[in-house]
């Protein structure tokens, strides 16, 4: 008799399981600059282009990801680990979904692998990922030179399609059974991450995965 | 012969069927017996004043509610869920009544400690406006949602074993309602099937306890699920009953209907149709012209916004069993309909609603608990139709899922039965169903049905399926659906009948339960 194959449950983020976005995030980070007119110039730059982003978000994840990104230029290293912490005590934290820990208590408890894969950096997943008691985790890298952040990110970009690539790559580098393993995520541009397990989830969806969802009869979840 | 059985002739007006959302006529040929229900028994017309008496006169020797009422003492007040009755009464609902005085009762003696809680077991949450609905406006703006909510049958700290009957079954039960000093279960009784040891055993129970009786082998063990007396499903509640009022004070109200479902212009269609009026048929005319020019999803909007004229016809208050067995004498009185001997082939329509959809969608697993639960154990003695008999029904069978009531049915129709509708092997899947979290936090935080429900609604079919050699359905708009549910198909009534005879012979004694109104046949 073959051995049952292990499987995982693999989630986005932002959206999905805290309520809060990357721009929450940078927006930390803009307003805690040690220079006040750093401050003020990050601030105003990132209200002036909240328009932009939304519209590249609406159509192309990576457009977004790296006209966004491009905001980090010039944070040193230190400094990202330091308010990353911070911004998970302050932002993230109070702002998970309150049926967020069942969900990943339930599938615990099923024998499933918890995996996070998020488009948000690192510095501020690693506390998050430690905190819900995750197996593994998977988040976007900036690169980082002689100590400063160049505003760029380390390929591959985790967002969209190449997330559903981590995933296929991943399981088999671990042995799981896409086809029983579970994926959660809240927008349009994560259905190719969901279309790669067989129980997608769409988890407070966005109008594009709400009808994707309702079209292949995927379960829809409000956290 | 009484009045309710019609034996049609040559010059017999056609019937009317349900058709879903729809309806259809068709003469039956001669011979055919027609079960209708009976007439609706007199409604209390004080039903406030009939709820107080029930309660200061309770059954069994026991104490008036009130005076078993004291500061301090903790109460739980369960009460049924939107499926019953069928379709929702209306305004004001009975339970609204029933809580308004009981409440009244409670404060009058000081008692601060009291939730009200929806015993849904494994049933979708009632949305906040359901819950105003059934409750009243007072009630609800008095206590939601922090002494008045749904019932969480997932949530781990929320349930509690209280042990193991002599059968092994785990009694499993709300917390809260093993705490408290006094359990109050206020019920609507429909058919006979609701109310009893049921209400709690069933009602306030969570996966694990449920598990011990929804399951194919008590099922099959089922004579019928609308005689207690002889149901192993009633027996398995009534085991786990007995073993909770052994540590927990229960103090029931039950109420029974009549079946006066619809408004007095619309009654006509609980009678025969030769005793129709020329207006009557009128009526029926505009109003098949009226459905045939709206789309399906209007039809059942309109349909389910329709509540039912139901009437009291009796209240008992006290123990299990003392009250239980006045409130089943009431529903003999008003459901039975005797008859002698069965038949060959048995014809009954399948409406829109069931008691798992209401305001939504009765998919295809519905239809068929519908058909094979439901109606087909709508006898007492033995079934209407003869073992190996074919049941004839009417219905588009149309691929159509709630995803937000009904999302576990999606996946188990098309996973589960595209690949067997044999039940023995159907339950592999059911704790992954049961377990599956996406289906848990769904029941959880949305109004979801619990993951293994599809399950029981297959398992509620069994003793049906076990019964009936053939199951045609006429009418079905695509071949999928029968063929998933292991039906066969006819186009036309004249088809169905047709392939009835080559199973039974150029003559087949044909019954049709003219239902709903629900009518539960006496059959000797």
């Amino acid at each position: 008799m073959s051995e049952k194959r292990k499987t995982a449950a693999f989630y986005d983020v932002d959206g999905t399981l805290i309520s809060t976005n990357v721009i929450h995030a940078y927006a930390y980070y803009a307003l805690n600059s040690p220079s006040m007119l750093d401050r003020v110039k990050r601030a105003s730059k990132l209200i002036g282009s909240l328009p932009m982003y939304w519209i590249a978000d609406k159509y192309d994840r990576k457009a977004f990801n790296d006209a966004f990104y491009a905001n980090y230029k010039g944070f040193t290293e230190d400094r990202l680990v330091i308010l990353g912490e911070e911004i998970f005590e302050k932002i993230i934290r109070p702002n998970i979904f309150e049926g967020a820990f069942s969900l990943i208590k339930n599938s615990k408890a099923q024998g499933h692998d918890q995996i996070l894969i998020t488009g948000a950096i690192d510095y501020i997943t690693k506390p998050l990922a430690q905190y819900l008691g995750v197996d593994d985790w998977v988040a976007n890298r900036l690169e980082i030179k002689d100590g400063f952040a160049t505003g760029r990110l380390i390929k591959p970009m985790i967002a969209g399609a190449n997330k559903a690539l981590w995933v296929r790559r991943y399981a088999e580098k671990k042995g799981y059974d896409l086809d029983g393993s579970f994926a959660y995520a809240d927008s349009g541009s994560d259905i190719p991450l969901l279309s790669v397990v067989g129980n997608p989830c769409a988890v407070n969806p966005d109008f594009k995965l709400k009808t994707t969802a309702r079209a292949y009869d995927w379960p829809v979840l409000n956290l | 012969m009484n009045n309710q059985v019609r034996i049609l002739d040559d010059d017999s007006l056609p019937r009317y069927m349900h058709y879903a959302e729809d309806f259809i006529t068709y003469k039956f040929p001669e011979g055919t017996r027609v079960l209708y229900p009976k007439p609706p028994m007199a409604a209390i017309k004080n039903r406030r004043a009939a709820i107080r008496q029930a309660l200061n006169n309770p059954e069994g020797g026991v104490e008036p509610l009130h005076t078993q009422l004291k500061a301090g003492m903790k109460v739980t007040i369960a009460v049924d869920d939107i499926s019953v009755p069928l379709p929702p009464m209306k305004r004001p609902d009975l339970r609204q009544d029933m809580l308004e005085i009981i409440v009244e009762q409670l404060v009058e003696n000081g008692v601060e400690d009291f939730e009200i809680v929806v015993a849904l077991a494994l049933h979708r949450r009632m949305s906040e406006a359901e819950i105003r609905r059934m409750v009243g406006d007072k009630i609800f703006d008095a206590y939601y949602p922090k002494k008045l909510y749904n019932m969480d049958a997932e949530d781990p700290d929320a349930l509690v074993v209280l042990g193991q009957t002599d059968q092994n079954e785990d009694v499993q039960i709300l917390k809260r309602a093993a705490d408290s000093d006094l359990l109050i279960y206020v019920n609507i009784n429909f058919v006979p099937m609701n109310g009893g040891f049921k209400s709690i055993g069933t009602g306030l129970a969570g996966y694990k306890g449920i598990k011990h009786h929804h399951n194919p082998e008590t099922i099959l063990k089922c004579k019928s699920y609308m005689d207690p007396k002889n149901s192993a499903l009633y027996s398995s509640n009534e085991r786990m009953g007995r073993f909770i009022n052994e540590t927990i004070n229960v103090f029931h109200i039950e109420t029974t209907l009549n079946n006066k479902m619809y408004d007095d212009s619309m009654m006509f269609l609980a009678r025969a149709e030769d005793d129709w009026s020329p207006s009557d048929h009128m009526k029926f005319r505009s109003m098949q012209w009226a459905l045939s020019k709206l789309p399906r999803k209007g039809k059942r909007a309109l349909f389910h916004k329709i509540p039912a004229d139901y009437g009291l016809i009796g209240v008992h208050a006290g123990p299990t069993e003392a009250v239980h067995e006045k409130t089943l004498e009431k529903c003999w009185q008003q459901h039975a309909v005797k008859i002698k001997g069965q038949a060959d082939v048995l014809v009954y329509g399948i409406p829109f609603a069931s008691p798992y959809n209401v305001n939504s969608i009765l998919n295809p697993i519905l239809v068929q608990v519908m058909a094979l639960g439901y109606f087909f154990n709508m006898y007492r003695g033995m079934p209407v139709v003869k073992k190996d008999g074919t049941l004839i029904i009417t219905h588009p069978c149309y691929d159509e899922f709630d995803p937000e009531h009904h999302p576990s049915y999606v996946e188990f129709f098309n996973r589960c039965l595209s690949q067997t509708n044999r039940t023995c092997e159907l339950r592999k899947w059911e704790e992954e169903f049961a377990t599956n979290p996406n289906y848990v936090e769904m029941f959880r935080r949305g109004n979801a049905y619990h993951g293994v429900h599809p399950f029981y609604m297959w398992y509620w079919g069994e003793n049906g399926r076990d019964h009936i050699g053939n199951v045609i359905v006429v009418g079905a708009e695509n071949d999928h659906v029968p063929a998933r549910l292991g039906w066969l198909t006819a186009k036309t009534m004249d088809e169905a009948l047709e392939m009835a005879r080559d199973f039974h012979g150029p003559n087949p004694d044909i019954t049709m339960m003219h239902h709903p109104p629900f009518m539960v046949a006496d059959v000797e």
